[in-house]
């Protein structure tokens, strides 16, 4: 069966709809079937408009939300604003409560920690454990690694390194994101593999972080959102007065 | 539009980059043919360096110092079968 390769984080400026056909076009000419937006608040009604576009050039489109608390309380109260409106809910971890609170909330999807502050990547083992057990993923960009050069890229490689190390020991699916906002940083799904090997990720491991962890994810929600959804293995076929 | 030369000079300068002096021996980076206009090249590097060469493609964000993308259109094992694959 052919593998679906999907590419959680494409940043195109949403003001541009020019850019966003452009970068969408070449998702899906890469190789990619299933892709994710991230949407702010307040053009959260252009949804409709970018699945129409996904839908012509017949690639799919999750809804996607980035939260940049400052509290752990204020994650909470938009995690309660904000699930069921989105597909995706990932946290970007700025301190280090943020990133125990969004670790241990199985609302929230993807974790992400801040590619240059080096101090602030909180994803120690006692993060990976609550991640694994509320089955939260980790959120690896690439962007910064085809940005970055000289001895920041090498500090972020060490990082990078030493989380999915972590991620592994306790189980925590990494999911492989490009993160970028111009086409020419946009890259084949194997080409993302191949680059999570410098941070020695195994080959079958780096491509299931680009195709079987996010559709994993996308169909896990997906089954959530549905309103004949109960429970996890549990929804409602027919109603009826009979039943 | 750029030379081969600018091309494999690129292609190198990733490699070393990424993979330093020692690992970059280790590729048997060589260019076989090269298409200007078409955009096109065909480089051969031994079997075991395909994912480092393969990720090296991937950083490449400028040729001389203008923006630029590389991607890995197929690999295969002899260079008839790249190009029947590339055909089909």
């Amino acid at each position: 069966m052919r593998r679906t390769y999907a590419d959680l984080h494409l940043c195109p400026n949403l003001r541009d709809f020019e850019q966003v056909s452009r970068m969408v076009d070449k998702a899906s000419t890469l190789g990619y079937r299933l892709i994710a937006i991230p949407l702010p608040l307040k053009q959260a009604g252009e949804i409709e408009r970018l699945r129409d576009l996904c839908k012509e050039t017949k690639i799919d489109l999750a809804s996607r939300l980035d939260l940049k608390p400052r509290t752990a309380d204020e994650l909470t109260r938009n995690l309660r604003m904000f699930r069921r409106k989105f597909e995706i809910i990932a946290v970007m971890c700025e301190s280090k409560n943020v990133a125990r609170q969004a670790a241990k909330d199985r609302r929230v999807d993807l974790l992400n920690f801040p590619s240059f502050g080096f101090r602030r990547r909180f994803f120690d083992e006692a993060e990976a454990e609550l991640a694994s057990s509320a089955l939260t993923f980790l959120e690896i960009n690439m962007k910064p690694l085809l940005t970055l050069e000289g001895p920041t890229r090498v500090r972020l490689l060490s990082s990078l390194r030493r989380e999915t190390n972590v991620a592994k020991e306790f189980r925590v699916p990494i999911v492989i994101s490009s993160g970028v906002s111009d086409e020419l940083l946009m890259r084949k799904p194997r080409e993302l593999a191949s680059l999570a090997q410098l941070f020695d990720l195994d080959e079958a491991s780096a491509i299931e972080a680009v195709s079987k962890n996010p559709v994993a994810i996308i169909k896990r929600n997906r089954q959530k959102l549905d309103s004949r959804f109960v429970a996890p293995g549990v929804r409602i076929i027919r109603r009826g007065k009979d039943c | 539009m750029f030379g081969s030369k600018e091309l494999m000079d690129t292609v190198w300068s990733a490699i070393s980059k990424l993979y330093g002096e020692h690992g970059a021996s280790r590729t048997g980076l060589t260019l076989i043919s090269y298409d200007m206009e078409k955009r096109f090249a065909v480089i051969r590097v031994v079997h075991t360096a395909v994912e480092m060469v393969r990720s090296a493609l991937a950083s490449i964000t400028k040729i001389q110092d203008k923006p630029a993308a590389v991607h890995v259109l197929t690999v295969s094992g002899t260079i008839r079968a790249l190009y029947k694959k590339i055909k089909t």
